[in-house]
């Protein structure tokens, strides 16, 4: 019912909703009866280690959760899809920066986290921001500046928040959120919360100075801070062999240890979280870096094909695609069947 | 000589006599400071004090341990941004910076992550920090140290910014602030640390608050209004006593908060006077004076018999020549020219050639 009413504002939209409504009907469906066996899986790349010992790639996972992954990273693909129409047709303004690709990353982070766990993130929010439990009817009317949003509509794409939730934005200033994150961190540690915090960034970002400034005092004072840099090799239109010496990001916190993962395996990034969060607990901060890609442009005005070629584009959808790997395993270990994944 | 004045003015603005029937107790501003720092993270265990420098936080480690007072290095800009996630958090941390000077290195926290957060998420994200530290010149310490920055952050919606003169002044704003759900910039001056006020029984209560957002009429007059925050309020009232002297009865107003700006105190006084000076030490382009005098022709330009005079420092970065130094903040005569000139200067008739 809510999502006829979002259908019901403008054709435009309820064009785009059909899909997704599709996608939601899985969640009508029947589960097999061995939906809570587990199954091990193994990543599809190792982790590489800095300053620790990498935890293990045999990956434990259950059928409905595999489903959830699916069903999670489709909903949120199609979102971003749809927000991309929206702004083309002027009912969204001002920015726009999608996810579309990096799916992976904020759904395998649910897996391991709790809603104390806090999350924060830059500007490319709207994912991370379903992930942590808001609404489609938040996401879409906040884009359109509608008093449904989730900031009423006062913030707009790149300021979605859910406190209740441990999500605390949504933010427009590269880099910003990092020291932020290590100060959700401290509160976290003061208060004895036994929870963590991941500080979400970009290979862009990674080169700004308050990060190692923050990330300085969160060694000094063992704030349970993870840095998570979501790698998707372009900050803004500049590749990260342009930008940075040394695009080794889950090094460059030197005395910190760092982590080097595959962002395009869900069950990757379910591991490496689960492990990031163990370690926090006890020795204080540590950097994730997930290997993604967006197939996207930085934002809307950025067509995202002059700084790279299609042919890098298409070749990354045909083999690293999040949920097209998903999809596979859910089928090879009969799940699901192909009809039912559409 | 000044605490003797202060006890003239404020037995003729206090009609309650009570207060006073014994001889007020002095107080320096710093152990005001430290006072009300000292009581607030009593009386809250989510206050806590990060970076310490000149003694303002003296005893507070020993007392309160290095959980809750915390010496950072000196990156601006990584601990001002783990202060408002702490804030983020639930947690009220009170942010110290060695000088404002220092704050700009940390700005786009103070203004992009603390002052507008509330806005953003539509109330969800409340951000109950304090930003404290000395603002604008002290003595000697060259242009990159001496900077005023009242008018910078008093321009921006979701901060309140506040600017003490007195002990009772720097006692009361600071647990207001403290104890204010949105994020404060406490404006202290160094030359003023030293400084001895008379504090009342009732300021040195621990409940003692003032309320944000309002002026004090340091010195009730009929002639001319001055309107003064920080070290110039001591300026504008020795200003005040030279004028008296020569017939001209001043009403000195100490601003307190600049932002939110007590419009309504500055124009019930310009509306009884007439005449104003705003007298501040910071640069005069886009100043607090340029707003003051905005505000008083938007409600009361009727009533103004002459020009708004506006006393400011010198449009120069800081000179470190002790002569120069002085040429480039108001002093006392400068304030008390302005006020002469406020009052027997008259608008010229239209035909006078």
């Amino acid at each position: 019912m809510a999502l006829s009413r979002l259908a019901s504002s403008s054709t435009v939209g309820s064009n785009l909703i059909k899909p997704i409504t599709a996608a939601i009907s899985l969640h009508h469906r029947p589960i097999s009866s061995d939906a809570t066996t587990t199954l091990t899986i193994e990543t599809s790349l190792p982790f590489t280690a800095h300053n620790c010992s990498p935890p293990s790639t045999s990956v434990t996972t259950t059928p409905s959760e595999l489903l959830s992954f699916f069903r999670t990273m489709a909903l949120m693909r199609r979102m971003e899809i749809a927000a991309d129409s929206l702004y083309k047709s002027k009912l969204i303004r001002g920015f726009c920066h999608l996810y579309d690709g990096q799916e992976a990353v904020a759904v395998g982070m649910e897996a391991s986290t709790t809603k104390k766990d806090c999350i924060i993130t830059a500007y490319r929010d709207h994912c991370t921001f379903l992930g942590r439990g808001g609404t489609l009817i938040e996401v879409y009317s906040e884009l359109m500046g509608r008093i449904d949003g989730c900031s009423k509509g006062k913030g707009g794409s790149m300021h979605f928040y859910k406190k209740d939730s441990g999500f605390y934005g949504g933010h427009g200033i590269v880099g910003a959120q990092v020291p932020l994150g290590c100060g959700l961190a401290f509160g976290q540690k003061y208060l004895k919360d036994e929870s963590v915090t991941f500080a979400l960034y970009g290979d862009g970002a990674a080169n700004q100075g308050q990060l190692f400034e923050a990330l300085n005092i969160a060694a000094l004072w063992d704030l349970p801070a993870i840095l998570v840099c979501e790698n998707n090799h372009y900050g803004m239109g500049t590749a990260e062999w342009r930008a940075a010496k040394s695009p080794a990001y889950y090094k460059r916190g030197d005395y910190v240890p760092g982590l080097k993962v595959d962002g395009m395996d869900v069950l990757a990034v379910k591991q490496a979280v689960k492990f990031a969060k163990e370690h926090a607990l006890q020795n204080g901060p540590l950097i994730l870096e997930m290997d993604t890609y967006r197939y996207h442009g930085h934002s809307m005005s950025d067509p995202g094909s002059t700084y790279r070629t299609r042919d890098e584009i298409s070749g990354v959808r045909q083999e690293r695609d999040p949920i097209e790997r998903v999809r596979k395993l859910i089928l090879s270990h009969d799940i699901a069947t192909e009809k039912e994944l559409k | 000589m000044l605490g003797v004045i202060r006890n003239k003015s404020i037995r003729h603005t206090f009609s309650n006599f009570r207060h006073f029937s014994s001889p007020a107790k002095q107080m320096t501003v710093r152990d005001a400071l430290n006072s009300a720092l000292d009581e607030e993270m009593s009386a809250d265990p989510k206050v806590g004090e990060y970076q310490g420098a000149y003694k303002i936080s003296k005893g507070l480690l020993e007392k309160y341990g290095p959980e809750r007072v915390r010496d950072t290095p000196i990156t601006e800009a990584g601990f001002t941004g783990i202060g408002v996630g702490a804030a983020y958090y639930g947690l009220k941390p009170v942010v110290e910076f060695m000088t404002f000077n220092f704050s700009m290195q940390a700005i786009d926290h103070i203004i992009n992550s603390a002052a507008k957060s509330n806005y953003m998420s539509a109330g969800q994200i409340s951000v109950p920090i304090v930003f404290r530290g000395p603002n604008g010149a002290a003595a000697g310490v060259g242009a990159q140290h001496s900077h005023c920055y009242a008018s910078w952050y008093g321009s921006c919606p979701g901060l309140k910014v506040l600017a003490p003169y007195s002990s009772e002044d720097a006692r009361g704003l600071l647990k207001a602030a403290i104890r204010d759900p949105d994020p404060v910039v406490f404006l202290e001056n160094e030359l003023l640390y030293g400084e001895s006020f008379p504090v009342s029984a009732e300021v040195l209560d621990s409940s003692f608050c003032l309320p944000i957002g309002k002026a004090k009429i340091e010195k009730e007059g009929k002639d001319v209004t001055i309107t003064a925050f920080s070290k110039m309020v001591g300026f504008a009232l020795k200003a005040a006593e030279i004028l008296e002297k020569e017939g001209i009865s001043a009403e000195v107003i100490n601003l307190r908060s600049i932002r939110p700006l007590d419009r309504s105190t500055i124009n019930a006084s310009v509306r009884k006077t007439n005449r104003l000076v705003t007298v501040e030490e910071g640069f005069p382009q886009h100043g607090v004076g340029a707003e003051i005098c905005t505000s008083v022709i938007e409600e009361s330009f009727g009533y103004l018999d002459a020009p708004v005079e506006r006393i400011a420092g010198a449009d120069v970065p800081m000179p470190y020549a002790a002569n120069l130094e002085r040429l480039a903040v108001p002093q006392v005569e400068d304030i008390v020219r302005a006020a002469k000139r406020a009052c027997h200067r008259s608008v010229p008739m239209a035909a006078a050639a």
